[in-house]
């Protein structure tokens, strides 16, 4: 402590203060919100299904209506199936953030059984796609060369040849596929969340889907050999390094390879000694050359 | 000092005498170790796409030892394992080759491709240069036609360069390549036919541009940059306008050993760059992006950023199309393949002859101006960087869209209307700020440069002291030189004969840039006679800087025109 | 004309080299050997060179280094060890020989900066420009030497001769263009056609499954080719389509006419709600793959042309001009989708003769 207070003139204290105060209050921020609100459970779950409308009722219904018929504010969920549920509750798109709006990716507010509960309730109105099996969204096997082709015909448009992601009209944006799991790509798939196409599994079957998830993974974790990613987007981030970085760099090294040069100081005497010296051989030489000239 | 002289060798004197003996070099080569150099950090931009070439054709070779130029399918078992059962041309399998089962393959091959991508770089920076210190006229008009080839044929190989490995970007780069041929009218399709063989993608376009690409666009550029050098040390190069410097002098440090040292640590320089960057910073990531098919696509699809021009113009142009008596003429396409492209080269081609025609001015220039000194050309380059920078940035505009979270249709309506408005307001606003500097400059002159001190004087006012100018600051502005008048339209000589420039709407138009030109801010009396020679020698111009159809050489004298 | 400037004080923009203390001659005169050979600090001079010496050392163990990896890091999954990846070791590979390249180039590099700038005297010359113009008497007498050699050779006293030279030439220089012509095969008609025909099948592309219209859900979209030519990339680089399955009432548009020839037709969808566009964006040729199933926009990621997948693919932004041709589809006998006929007009970019 003391010597904190030893310190409080130097120069950099007052950032110190700031930096520190501002940490101060992010660790107490983070620790009073939690990790989210999660919902109370309901005094008697007895079944999944009713636990999942109850909790449907709690967290859903103020868009969807009470039963899921969809109101002005949001669509029915009549036959949308649990693997929608899954997909857009696991990635945290639901609960919608504000309406209307492209939903991103954010913190999910439920547990995965908490999910499944609510994905078994809104099958239960009206079938739809099932949440698929550990099984069927394993890549064991897999055939990655089949994932290229599929990936980059009906994927690589809008996600980007790596999955980096990519621009939509009117300000909505395909997501970067680094965080999605596995289930979440097959949900995505199987029912299209947003404004992503549907691709059932008569289009595009499971053994396919498992290929494509198998590329995705495999892509995403191989490591970059020739260095730095620059974000898997292409050419548009080399563009840029190369006149920012290789240009820049350049100059900076063509302004001190042409720098006016110093003639670096020596010790006085010495300096006394050279100046005489020079200095008559200078005048003698330029004596000389005045006389050639003429 | 010691001066010692060095005693040269016995075995290299003798190595010497042996070429003397068949060559007659002593005078020659005695002439070139002691050329001059100007020494300034902008004049070594040129040599980065110097010695990026030489990088090129080094690395170029050693690729080609390994890449295939070859369309014929082959399923693949290699080390990329990802696509091991793929289907895929032997040229990308073989650039799949050299970047897994090549030591230093990779290195090399990004290498390369930084190094293309630098050439171009290098290109642009020394071409704004040589423009904004109007390095490019007389009498080196025909060496900066020479570059501006080399800049057209530096995009073709880079082109056809990234197109070799026949993976899913460049290859989508093709098709857009062979649309646009295709929609030229009357003999589009047969070019089209032509080059690729026959439809697209064919067979042969990947073996043309290899031969292309290896052989012909590499010949032509080495000529061509051997003229461009030869021309550069016949003429000598120009230098800046810095006191000590004249229009008849060079004052450098000698070739020998000067440059010659100089120029080593600037390849090692430009070589270490290339391999930081290959080493830290990956480029084209063929295997990410997978072979080529027809029918995938990616988001992100740019072209290298040489090509980012043309692939904006495509983006901003909206849709346009006529349909006449059986025939379509696309101009969705033409409009944005020939138009900006042909202004900005036509331009540059045009450039110093159009400021020759403009401002009369016939006499040779072997110091540069500075950019305030030429508000009419620093005007129009900066315009002309706006407008190329405008249509690059709208090639990226879905990556734009993306990042920055813009809708993707705004920036294209954005950069509709910012590419005419943007260089024209650029244009104004350039030439204004020109002008102020050269008002600034003149106020030196006037008045000297103020030293930081501030007096009190006696009747309570604050005045800052001045310190007058030091003969290189002096020199530095009295080195402005201001195009002359040309006799005004309407104002015949003494025998009532009109100029015969200045007739007819090409004397009108004459009238109207030259005055553009000649807009200027006055030099004080006694400072500058408007061909800045500080150590007050004649002006080498003479007769040839008078206007063309002037009357007695005082007539011509409106030099140092009108301040606006 | 030659004279020595002196020099004065040192203030100058950066970049641009001081002036030195000794003015020498130009390269007109007879040879004098320079005055100073060595840098003026001895001391400063000593320490440039023993760090030039350091960092050209460096270079040299670089070099070794550089080598070594190249020997010791294999790459290829035929040199590495079962089961490793060859991307690690693509990767560890770059790294260590493009460091090692790295370091001699620019420890050579700087070193040699360091060994001009502080181990050379500073010495500044000055040269003569010569006029560029020749003289009048030379100009003059290339200008005589031309003409009598002209005159020599009778080229302008016989004009049957330069024509006839001319005549002769004229098809020489033609010779080249017209050996040009087998480059490749006349266009033809072979843009105004794909390999679609009554009855021919479509299948997934890479899965090459043949599909029913009960396998589409409302709002799927897949890329279908014609069944047998997957390798034929000539023909799927006109022939892919991509098909769009739409809840019931969504599709709807009227027939589109070009001239007299029906180009776009609810009739060719299945159900109303099933219906095939060209994917080839008719600007340039790009795939246009990107489908939003809330907008009901097709969107080609090369130049963002947008076409309304509801409305015919009718262009809705973008520089395309005309909308993706519809490929009109029918259920062949055994329930699976097929073409009923080829496209009704050219796919892909426009051309001259398109009409």
């Amino acid at each position: 402590m003391s010597s904190i207070i030893a310190r409080r003139r130097h120069p950099a204290a007052g950032y110190a203060a700031v930096a520190g105060g501002l940490v101060a209050v992010g660790v107490l921020y983070s620790t009073l919100s939690g990790g989210g609100a999660s919902a109370a459970a309901p005094a008697q779950a007895s079944t999944q299904i009713a636990q999942g409308k109850s909790l449907f009722v709690q967290s859903c219904s103020s868009c969807h209506g009470l039963d899921a018929q969809g109101t002005s504010q949001a669509p029915s969920l009549v036959g949308a199936g649990a693997a929608a549920v899954y997909f857009q509750m696991s990635t945290g798109r639901m609960p919608a953030k504000e309406l209307g709006a492209e939903n991103d990716r954010k913190p999910t507010e439920f547990t995965e059984q908490q999910i499944y509960a609510i994905a078994a309730y809104i099958a239960s109105l009206g079938g739809g796609p099932a949440i698929p099996t550990a099984a069927q969204v394993s890549t064991e096997g897999a055939n990655t060369a089949l994932g290229e082709e599929l990936f980059s015909t009906n994927c690589a448009q809008c996600h980007g040849f790596a999955g980096a992601g990519g621009a939509l009209t009117y300000g909505k944006n395909a997501p970067n596929l680094n965080a999605s799991t596995p289930t979440q790509i097959y949900t995505a798939m199987l029912t299209g969340p947003e404004a992503m196409p549907v691709f059932g599994d008569g289009t595009i079957t499971p053994q396919e889907k498992r290929d494509i998830i198998a590329f995705i993974t495999d892509t995403r974790n191989e490591p970059n050999p020739g260095g730095l990613s620059l974000a898997r987007t292409g050419t548009v981030t080399e563009g840029l390094l190369i006149w920012l970085g290789g240009l820049g760099f350049l100059i900076l090294i063509a302004m001190w390879l042409t720098a006016r040069r110093r003639d670096h100081a020596m010790s006085e005497r010495g300096e006394a000694e050279h100046a005489s010296a020079e200095g008559i051989e200078v005048e003698k030489t330029e004596a000389e050359h005045t006389e050639q000239r003429s | 000092m010691s001066d010692e002289a060095v005693k040269i060798p016995k075995a290299l004197d003798g190595l010497g005498g042996w070429f003397d003996d068949r060559f007659h070099g002593a005078r020659g080569v005695r002439v070139l170790m002691r050329k001059v150099f100007p020494d300034h950090w902008t004049f070594m931009l040129g040599e980065i796409a110097l010695w990026s070439f030489v990088i090129l054709l080094l690395t170029g070779t050693y690729l080609a030892f390994f890449f295939v130029p070859s369309t014929q399918e082959v399923v693949y078992h290699g080390s990329y394992t990802k696509l091991n059962g793929i289907q895929m041309s032997q040229a990308y399998a073989s650039t799949l080759n050299i970047s897994f089962d090549i030591r230093g393959g990779l290195l090399i091959r990004q290498i390369h491709h930084w190094a293309a991508d630098l050439f171009m770089v290098a290109i642009f920076a020394h071409m704004l240069r040589v423009f904004f210190t109007g390095a490019y006229r007389k009498p080196r008009e025909v060496n900066w036609l020479i570059g501006i080839t080399l800049l057209l044929l530096g995009m073709i190989e880079g082109l056809f360069g990234y197109s070799l490995p026949d993976d899913q970007l460049s290859g989508a780069g093709l098709r857009i390549f062979q649309g646009v041929l295709q929609g030229i009218p009357i003999v589009g399709t047969y070019l089209a036919f032509f080059l690729f063989g026959g439809e697209f993608p064919g067979n042969s376009i990947v073996p043309r541009m290899y031969i292309i690409h290896v052989f012909l666009i590499p010949g032509l550029i080495l000529a061509l940059i051997t003229a461009h050098l030869f021309i550069m040390f016949w003429q000598k190069h120009t230098q800046m306008p810095v006191l000590g410097n004249t229009e008849r002098n060079v004052v450098g440090q000698p070739f020998w050993p000067y440059f010659v040292l100089k120029g080593q640590a600037w390849f090692f320089f430009i070589f270490g760059s290339l391999a930081v960057l290959a080493t830290f910073a990956q480029i084209n990531p063929v295997w990410l992006y997978g072979p080529y098919t027809p029918l995938a696509i990616s988001s992100a699809s740019q072209p290298d950023w040489y090509m980012g021009i043309l692939e904006g113009a495509l983006r901003i142009m909206p849709s346009w199309e006529i349909n006449f008596l059986g025939h379509t003429l696309t101009l969705s396409v033409l409009i944005p393949f020939a138009v900006p492209l042909g202004i900005i080269f036509t331009g540059a081609a045009l450039w110093p002859f159009f400021e020759q025609w403009a401002t009369g001015d016939r006499s040779e220039h072997h110091i540069n101006d500075r950019p305030r000194n030429a508000p009419v050309r620093t005007g129009t380059g900066v315009a002309a960087v706006c407008f190329y920078g405008i249509l690059w940035a709208e090639g990226a505009n879905d990556v734009l869209a993306d990042n920055f979270q813009v809708p993707l249709y705004t920036i294209t309506w954005i950069a509709r209307i910012a590419v005419i408005v943007v260089p024209i307001g650029a244009y104004f606003v350039t030439k204004r700020i020109c002008l102020g500097l050269q008002r600034h400059d003149t106020s030196l002159l006037t008045h000297g440069v103020e030293i930081g001190i501030i007096k009190q004087l006696p009747d309570g006012g604050y005045v800052e002291e001045e310190r007058p100018l030091t003969p290189e600051e002096r020199g530095k502005i009295d080195s402005k030189k201001v195009p002359l008048a040309l006799p005004a339209r309407g104002h015949p000589d003494d025998n009532g004969v009109p100029a015969p420039s200045s007739r007819g709407v090409m004397g009108w138009a004459r009238g109207v840039a030259n005055r553009a030109f000649t807009e200027t801010v006055a030099v004080p009396d006694g400072h500058g006679n408007g061909h800045g020679h500080p150590d007050g020698h004649e002006a080498i111009e003479g007769p040839e800087h008078a206007g063309v159809g002037a009357g007695e050489p005082g007539e011509s004298g409106e030099h140092g025109g009108e301040e606006q | 004309m030659s004279e020595i400037e002196e020099p004065a004080g040192p203030r100058r923009v950066i970049g641009t080299p001081s002036p030195a203390p000794v003015a020498v001659d130009t390269a007109e005169k007879p040879a004098e050997p320079p005055l100073v050979t060595d840098p003026p600090n001895k001391a400063h001079a000593s320490r440039a060179e023993r760090l030039v010496a350091a960092l050209f050392v460096l270079a040299f163990l670089a070099g070794c280094g550089f080598i070594a990896a190249y020997i010791g890091l294999e790459v290829g999954s035929s040199n590495i060890p079962a089961g490793a990846s060859a991307v690690d070791a693509a990767f560890r590979s770059n790294l260590a020989l493009g460091l090692a390249l790295s370091v001699i180039l620019l420890a050579i590099g700087t070193g040699s900066l360091i060994w001009v700038r502080h181990l050379t005297p500073n010495i500044e010359i000055e040269e003569e420009r010569h006029e560029l113009k020749s003289s009048p008497k030379d100009r003059a007498a290339f200008k005589a030497e031309f003409a009598d050699g002209a005159a020599i050779s009778q080229f302008t006293k016989r004009p049957l001769l330069r024509r006839t030279l001319l005549l002769a030439t004229v098809p020489l220089a033609l010779a080249p263009l017209v050996l040009l012509r087998d480059l490749g095969p006349l266009p033809g008609t072979s843009l105004r056609y794909t390999v679609w025909r009554k009855g021919l099948r479509a299948v997934t592309l890479g899965g090459l499954n043949p599909l029913r219209p009960g396998d589409f859900q409302p709002g799927s979209m897949i890329t279908m080719i014609p069944q047998g030519y997957q390798d034929d990339a000539n023909a799927l680089a006109k022939a892919g389509v991509i098909l769009i399955k739409f809840e019931p009432g969504q599709l709807n548009f009227p027939d589109r006419y070009s001239g007299s020839t029906l180009i776009a037709s609810m009739n060719w969808s299945i159900d109303n709600s099933l219906v095939a566009y060209s994917k080839i964006c008719t600007h340039v040729g790009c795939p246009v793959a990107l489908y939003e199933q809330t907008t009901h926009h097709i969107l080609c990621p090369c130049h963002q042309s947008t076409f309304d997948a509801t409305n015919g693919a009718w262009v809705i932004f973008g520089p395309a001009a005309r909308p993706l041709p519809q490929l009109p589809l029918m259920v062949d006998s055994d329930g699976y989708l097929a073409a009923a006929s080829d496209f009704p007009q050219p796919v892909g970019p426009s051309f001259w003769e398109r009409g």
